[in-house]
């Protein structure tokens, strides 16, 4: 029976991780990742959840033990934020690099120093190259529901590799909402049991992730961007899967509100979101011909999908709760470096906007959509990225 | 107690492997399969390990080997038992296998988490008292005095008591072995395995290459270096600390041979002066004093801590 909780997206992740009937998780506290693994070890402890967990000592440990729990054959979880992510680094490699399946919520947090404990993206984009997917959820259903359809895609043969799903620190982890969890039978329909790639095995005994020369090394690599590859051809077919199950479905790769006809779309990830789609709203009342469009995969990105978009569009303006120090924001850089070799490529315009948990409104989003239609009638981009509601 | 004769003829450190002449982990990692068979799993993180196994699709080793982070062979064989439990898998031993930087240095971290949690595996330490892999470097396992390419004029610390930190861990077992000592170092695994929780061994493993001396000698260097005193063969055994053949008639200093013997043999020690060895031959003794009186005791943990 579907259930109807309210909870925090925190709390959620916990129930996505029992729903997926989880074996191994490995974790370490850490702000505002803590309520996750805290519901977890409830759960394991009241025998909600059949599973073995780890208290481990460091991040970079809550990582290595599930690439070994995933190396020995069982469905493993963890969860972390910021400087614990960055702790992980090295593991995160080597866990793409095993291609092993593990789903890792990362309840995003801005880095230090100075400390802080309020959301940016700029902790899970700092791993961008790690060769782990990359999820970014809106709200607390899409938390549970994206963490269930992680599995699903991270287990499929064309793809192994790890994902992260990212969810903001406070802006959704500690935010109550309504959510459905659906019933355990169908998810396990959906779900079914864990079936190794690979796994460490007396019978068979391989040495794993042993020295590779450079006759090697090369296609280990490719054969990682070929997973890339499948798995951006994966989401949308397995969310759709999922919607047609459970009611909930969020557009595959990028989430498009009113683009069709857009003359300015509004490019976003997280929850911002869907404070651009109330900006929409808002434009398209005042006779602004407005889109949003919510990068919801950001590994692999969703290049194609962003091409297309930009086919009727005079503009693109993104918005990154992240910056790349001397340069801009990756979701700018990657929307422009996906349309670049394109025939009638439309102005992209970058926004720096909420670093450190600023609070980034609707009409936040409205202001700089209203500053890029600027840029549309003059024909040109005069600042490649602005900082919005930086102090003088 | 195993007999030379009674050894498993079974080989699963197979031929091959990449290995320098005379090397003392290669010896005792061959000795290790011996003792415990072939239903094991070998947790292996950066170390000489690495290279000695073969490069891919090649390996040398017989048993599944998980190669790890430099700092994380705790943190993954923790999740190996974790795995193997929920899957209700009983006969597998897991055995972490690494040198002395990713075990006193680098690791202590993982191993030390590992051990407070109790995992359930045995940890080897296989210590050539530097890195060897990256060509003789200082670690915390390298004694005073010793030669390595960072410590060109030998180094000014003491060598890191690393089986006593692993005993301040309240773990079931903690022993030391050397390569030179083989039925030891082979009944101390047969007892590892058979007892449950973190079980720790760490090993003395001669190595030519960094210690300066010839390919031959490497069974003579740990003999040496048991003889003198400064390797010393004991157990831990749920807190009872017991001196081990031929250590434990080295409590009398007329037994023991002087360090000055050892350090002759062996390149690594060329610069060390008379003061030093004079230094080195004291606290030797001094170390034997406690041994004296942790045996006439006895033994228990609370002397164990009056050691440390």
């Amino acid at each position: 029976m579907v259930q109807t909780i309210i909870d925090t997206a925190n709390h959620l992740a916990g129930y996505a991780a029992k729903a997926a009937r989880v074996k191994v998780i490995a974790a370490y506290p850490i702000t505002p990742q803590t309520t996750i693994v805290e519901k977890i070890a409830d759960f394991v402890e009241n025998g909600q959840m059949d599973a073995e967990y780890i208290r481990v000592e460091s991040e970079h440990s809550a990582m290595v033990a599930c690439i070994g729990a995933a190396a020995t054959g069982v469905r493993t979880f963890t969860a972390t934020s910021a400087q614990g992510l960055a702790l992980m680094h090295e593991a995160l490699h080597w866990a793409s690099g095993s291609r092993l399946p593990i789903v890792m919520a990362v309840v995003n947090r801005a880095m230090g120093a100075p400390w802080s404990i309020w959301p940016d993206l700029s902790d899970s984009l700092s791993q961008r190259d790690t060769g782990w997917i990359q999820f970014y959820c809106a709200d607390n259903q899409e938390v549970f529901d994206t963490i269930i359809q992680a599995y699903k895609l991270c287990e499929d043969e064309k793809v192994f590799l790890p994902a992260m799903v990212c969810l903001e620190g406070f802006i959704l982890s500690h935010t109550y909402a309504p959510a459905k969890i659906p019933d355990q039978e169908k998810i396990d329909a959906f779900l079914p049991e864990y079936k190794a790639g690979w796994v460490l095995d007396i019978n068979r005994p391989y040495s794993h992730a042993n020295l590779v020369s450079p006759e090697w090394y090369m296609e280990f690599r490719y054969m990682i961007q070929e997973a890339m590859e499948n798995a951006k051809r994966l989401i949308p077919q397995i969310d759709k899967e999922y919607g047609k199950l459970f009611g909930t479905e969020y557009g595959g790769l990028v989430e498009k509100y009113m683009c069709e006809d857009a003359d300015l779309v509004m490019v976003t990830m997280g929850t911002m979101g869907s404070d651009a789609k109330l900006a929409v709203d808002k434009l398209r009342k005042e006779g602004h011909k407005v889109g949003a469009a919510r990068v919801r995969v950001y590994r692999p990105f969703p290049t194609e999908e962003i091409a297309k978009l930009a086919e009727h569009t005079q503009m693109l303006a993104t918005v990154d709760r992240h910056i790349s120090f001397g340069m801009e924001g990756f979701l700018a850089s990657e929307t422009k470096a996906s349309l670049f070799n394109r025939k009638d490529r439309p102005l992209v315009a970058g926004f720096i906007a909420g670093l450190g948990g600023r609070d980034v409104t609707s009409e936040t989003i409205e202001r700089m959509a209203k500053k890029a239609m600027k840029s549309i009638s003059v024909g040109s981009v005069k600042k490649e990225t602005e900082w919005v509601d930086l102090r003088e | 107690m195993v007999t030379i004769k009674e050894l498993s003829k079974e080989e699963y450190l197979l031929k091959g492997h990449a290995a320098c002449a005379g090397c003392g982990p290669a010896v005792s990692l061959r000795l290790l399969f011996k003792a415990l068979g072939n239903k094991i799993i070998l947790v292996v993180p950066a170390c000489c390990t690495t290279v000695i196994q073969g490069p891919y699709p090649f390996t040398s080793s017989a048993v599944p080997l998980q190669n790890i982070l430099f700092e994380s062979t705790g943190a993954a064989a923790s999740g190996i038992v974790a795995a193997l439990r929920q899957r209700k898998i009983e006969d597998i031993t897991v055995v972490g296998w690494a040198g002395d930087g990713g075990t006193v240095d680098i690791g202590i971290q993982a191993l030390s988490g590992a051990a407070e949690r109790g995992t359930d595996f045995i940890y080897i330490c296989y210590d050539n008292e530097a890195y060897g892999n990256t060509g003789m470097q200082r670690s915390g396992a390298t004694p005073y005095g010793a030669w390595t390419t960072t410590t060109p004029s030998g180094k000014k610390e003491r060598k890191k008591d690393m089986p006593l930190i692993m005993a301040a861990h309240r773990i079931p077992y903690v022993a030391t072995a050397c390569t030179s000592y083989p039925l030891d170092f082979v009944n101390k695994l047969r007892k590892a395995k058979d007892m449950k929780g973190t079980k720790y061994i760490h090993l003395l493993a001669p190595c030519p290459t960094g210690w300066r001396y010839d390919t031959s000698k490497t069974v003579e260097m740990g003999r040496l270096a048991v003889q003198s005193g400064l390797w010393v063969l004991y157990e831990i055994e749920n807190g009872k600390f017991r001196l081990n053949v031929p250590s434990d008639r080295l409590v009398d200093k007329t037994k023991r041979k002087p360090v000055k013997d050892y350090f002759a043999t062996q390149g690594r020690f060329r610069g060390l002066t008379e003061e030093d060895i004079q230094r080195i031959q004291k606290w030797v003794d001094e170390d034997w004093e406690q041994y004296g009186k942790l045996t006439s005791n006895n033994a228990s943990d609370l002397a164990m801590h009056g050691k440390i």
